[in-house]
């Protein structure tokens, strides 16, 4: 899916590149056919975790940090959980459909609340000031 | 006697105990500026080692330039979520 939208995946830990090797080699390739797709990155020592501000210095670990940055290198969209609740992948592809949208307009089209691909986005506009109540209900945040 | 650990999501760490070692006079601590990135600013770039296609490689993330990228944090290798 990642591969379909064009985006490059990275993945990154305190974990050396020989513990990724074998944590890739004797327990994700079991679950992921051909093994993790995308590079698995070492920071040891947090630096690079310190840097994007998801470094636990306490627990000596990142936190689940994840970051949608745009081909001009510019962060669009971040998200952090504590370890033990997982990531919504979902969710995180249809942020990307949707900044891949805002981007290929230009900024021409808004996605509100609730859009997912194929759902009418918003034009700002001068015309649209005071009028978006005609273009978006409440129902919209949540229907499929 | 170690006592055995019970294991969760968070990964283990130890750390020193008791009284802190080393000089006493170095009161000045650095402190070091904590700031979470922005949205709408730069990515900090850097350059990393790691695991790949079953080759071991050094990555910048200045290199994905041009595409739009999805960088993941996780605790650790072999935990659980």
């Amino acid at each position: 899916m990642f591969k379909k939208l064009g985006v490059n995946v990275l993945a990154m830990s305190i974990d050396s590149m020989f513990v990724h090797k074998m944590w890739n080699d004797d327990e994700l390739s079991k679950m992921v056919k051909g093994g993790i797709p995308f590079p698995m990155l070492s920071d040891a020592g947090g630096r690079v975790g310190k840097v994007y501000g998801i470094y636990d210095e306490n627990a000596g670990v990142e936190t689940r940090g994840r970051f949608i940055i745009d081909p001009d290198g510019v962060i669009q969209g971040y998200e952090v959980l504590t370890p033990a609740v997982g990531r919504n992948v979902s969710e995180t592809i249809r942020q990307i459909q949707a900044f891949q949208l805002v981007r290929k307009t230009k900024g021409g089209e808004a996605t509100p609340s609730g859009w997912q691909p194929g759902k009418k986005t918003l034009k700002p506009g001068i015309n649209l000031v005071g009028k978006v109540w005609e273009e978006w209900t409440t129902k919209m945040a949540f229907d499929k | 006697m170690s006592e055995e650990l019970s294991v969760g999501c968070a990964r283990p760490t130890g750390g020193p105990v008791g009284e802190e070692a080393g000089p006493k006079e170095q009161t000045e601590k650095i402190v070091e500026e904590k700031r979470m990135v922005m949205v709408g600013q730069k990515a900090p770039d850097f350059e990393a080692p790691g695991y790949h296609n079953g080759k071991f490689i050094s990555m910048k993330l200045s290199e994905n330039l041009g595409k739009w990228t999805l960088l993941c944090f996780y605790p650790g290798d072999f935990t659980f979520v």
